[in-house]
């Protein structure tokens, strides 16, 4: 089979702009730890340095109306999804101009206008929204699909079940988006599961699944159309496992004294998602930094933006409890 | 007498208990190699190996549950759920299978099990990563309830609840894990449903549970500049719940104050106050004022969650308020 072939999934503009999207989400989580450790950005953060891919490849397959669930690791789902980097970071300095008004935080983002129903800093505590998200759009008719992405730790919490077993009985518009990781925080897959292909978690409910490698764009595009299809055509939900790396640590901050930090570097070195794509794209460097300046200038204007936000006033606190 | 942090306390209890005793064990999400999230278990799986300080999958239910198992058939575990609000998915277990395999086989069964956890805001995780939820569970007959708020607090009493035949949830404060206090050589055991007179005092008493004794402390040091004398109490077990002590310190001091991070509606001062209203009514001088966090999940922004919960200054504000009543109007 012809290489070139493979990839004329999408056309090399199109990619061009999937890693413009990567390149942006990697910049934004770098500056997004500069400042963490500049003492700037209060909370608890989680980046996603090496699962870009994903985030892109998955939301560039979505048509307008379909709506995504989010987790702990969720600025790049957040972007790909289409908030401005200004409103994330103003919502990560915990601005009125945030994405969450500064109420949310980097584990509580939201964008409903946009689609966005939620980050969740409960591993798994997404996913049975998503189910009765895709249950309204079948009530109604919508031809809108409901997508959750959650961590290959996340398959091991009750929501993971029974949400499964619910929308595939009930053949809802569903998309369950698995990055598989392999790490759980400290806890490696091993330790976490006695399998290791994940597909077999959802055949156990009779539910379509599809694996594919979450460090190449362009299949995971290219793969998740087809689980969108699938849901939207109304033949029942689909698992998209897609087999990633996190190239960094559980959290900022996290001195990861649990790795093998030659195996670390190694995968750094041979699966990031952003080189294997400016490889494939045969990006000359001058192409790379043009586009490097204008995703690194949006992001520096993201601070600024942040910055010049507005401060909640304490008592802002009490709004929004009720609606 | 050697000093320890709170978390190295928590660790003295387990590992001595481990060392001691082949029935006790512990697991829970990345006790293992990382030590915890808040680094309490460090080191422990290089002493006691893997099968004794067990990771576990992303299982908040099976984490709890599989460890009522363990207990009903004479082991003591010890889970941990790495933040109170993870409780919420244990909950079922813990409420309808823990609390009342003793009661529903006719007393044949015990369930000696600890479930420790942690929380507590001041670090703008956001809504779902800091809430106090301690007060849900003393309202569940055949749960004991613990929070200590100081290293040897912490340490005697983890001892007693591994060492309890019922399950006992114990709770830590994320923001007392450096804080350091002498203790004895050997482990005292602090028994479950005794208080701790933290500072005495002949104007209020002060109840306050985890990080707020530590504010209740710096109020009554304002307190004192002003001429007003405070006792400050720490029930340190909150079901079985040392009314006596509370009682008898309220009879002395004619007025109350009671203080915790969790929200004020429905929080543990409310059954303070109650008991303090029906047992020393005679001698109140004031209203109970509680002190508690305002109506709302946690914001992010940290000017908004300062806000929301309680510091020194909201309990000093409600000792002013009771000493502003003289006792006769
Ligand atoms: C119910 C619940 N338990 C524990 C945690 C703490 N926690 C946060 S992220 C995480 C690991 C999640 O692993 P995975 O689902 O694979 O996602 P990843 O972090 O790898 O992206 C854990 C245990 C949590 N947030 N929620
Ligand atoms: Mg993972």
């Amino acid at each position: 089979m012809a290489k070139v072939e493979q990839r004329r999934g999408v056309s090399d503009e199109t990619l061009r702009e999937f890693f413009r999207e990567m390149l942006l989400i990697r910049r934004f989580e770098e500056k997004v730890e500069e400042r963490f450790r500049a003492g700037e950005l209060p909370g608890f953060l989680h980046v996603g340095i090496g699962q870009e891919a994903i985030a892109v490849g998955v939301c560039r397959a979505l048509a307008d109306g379909d709506v995504i669930a989010s987790t702990h690791r969720a600025h790049g789902h957040t972007l790909a999804k289409g908030t401005h980097p200004n409103e994330l970071m103003a919502e990560l300095y915990g601005k009125l101009e945030g994405c969450s008004h500064g109420y949310g935080g980097s584990m509580h983002l939201y964008d409903v206008e946009r689609g966005n129903l939620g980050a969740n800093a409960v591993v798994g505590g997404g996913l049975p929204a998503i189910v009765g998200a895709a249950l309204a759009f079948k009530f109604r008719g919508e031809p809108r699909v409901a997508v959750a992405f959650f961590g290959d730790g996340a398959t091991n919490i009750g929501t993971f079940h029974e949400s499964l077993n619910l929308a595939q009985l009930w053949q809802v518009p569903a998309v369950f988006v698995c990055e598989n990781n392999h790490w759980a925080e400290s806890t490696p897959a091993k330790q976490h599961m006695p399998i290791e292909d994940l597909t077999r978690r959802a055949e156990a409910f009779g539910m379509k699944s599809l694996k594919v490698d979450g460090q190449d764009v362009e299949e995971v595009h290219r793969v998740a159309a087809r689980a969108l299809k699938h849901a939207r055509d109304g033949k029942g939900p689909v698992f998209l496992l897609c087999e990633t790396q996190r190239l960094v640590g559980h959290y900022i901050g996290d001195p990861q004294v649990y790795r093998d930090k030659e195996e670390l570097n190694r995968l750094q070195e041979t699966a990031d998602p952003l080189e294997l794509l400016r490889e494939k794209l045969g990006l000359s460097d001058a192409d790379y930094e043009a586009l490097d300046q204008e995703v690194q200038e949006l992001v520096d204007a993201s601070v600024e933006f942040a910055k010049a936000g507005t401060d909640p006033k304490p008592e802002d606190a009490l709004k929004n409890v009720y609606a | 007498m050697p000093e320890l942090s709170y978390r190295e306390a928590v660790r003295d209890a387990l590992s001595r208990a481990m060392r001691a005793d082949e029935d006790v064990f512990i697991m829970g999400e990345d006790i293992a190699e990382m030590g915890g999230s808040m680094g309490v278990t460090q080191g422990m799986l290089d002493e006691f190996g893997p099968e004794r300080v067990r990771n576990t999958p992303i299982s908040e239910m099976a984490i709890v549950g599989s460890g009522i198992g363990a207990a009903m058939q004479g082991m003591r575990p010890v889970v941990e759920v790495m933040y109170e609000d993870f409780l919420t998915i244990s909950m079922e277990q813990i409420v309808n299978q823990a609390a009342k395999h003793r009661y529903m086989s006719g007393g044949q069964l015990k369930v000696p099990l600890t479930i420790r956890t942690q929380g507590g805001a001041g670090w703008s995780p956001g809504a779902q990563h800091a809430q106090q939820v301690e007060a849900w569970f003393v309202g569940v007959p055949g749960l004991k309830v613990v929070f200590a708020s100081t290293p040897s607090d912490v340490r005697g009493l983890l001892w007693s609840a591994i060492y309890d035949d019922n399950p006992v949830v114990f709770f830590e404060h994320r923001t007392l894990y450096g804080l350091k206090e002498e203790v004895a050589e050997e482990i005292e055991p602090i028994p479950i449903g005794q208080a701790r007179v933290h500072r005495e005092g002949e104007d209020v008493t002060v109840v306050a549970t985890g990080r707020l004794v530590h504010e209740a402390l710096a109020a009554a040091e304002e307190a004192e500049q002003e001429g007003v004398s405070v006792e400050v109490v720490d029930p340190r077990t909150l079901q079985p719940l040392d009314e006596d002590a509370i009682v008898a310190s309220v009879k002395k001091t004619n007025r109350c104050v009671v203080a915790h991070e969790a929200v004020t509606r429905m929080g543990f001062g409310a059954e303070v106050a109650a008991v303090v209203q029906q047992q020393a009514f005679d001698w109140l001088d004031a209203p109970v004022e509680r002190v508690g966090a305002k109506f709302t999940p946690l914001p992010f922004a940290p000017v908004m969650e300062e806000y929301v919960v309680p510091h020194a200054k909201d309990v000093l504000e409600a000792i002013r308020k009771t000493v502003q009543r003289d006792g006769t109007s």
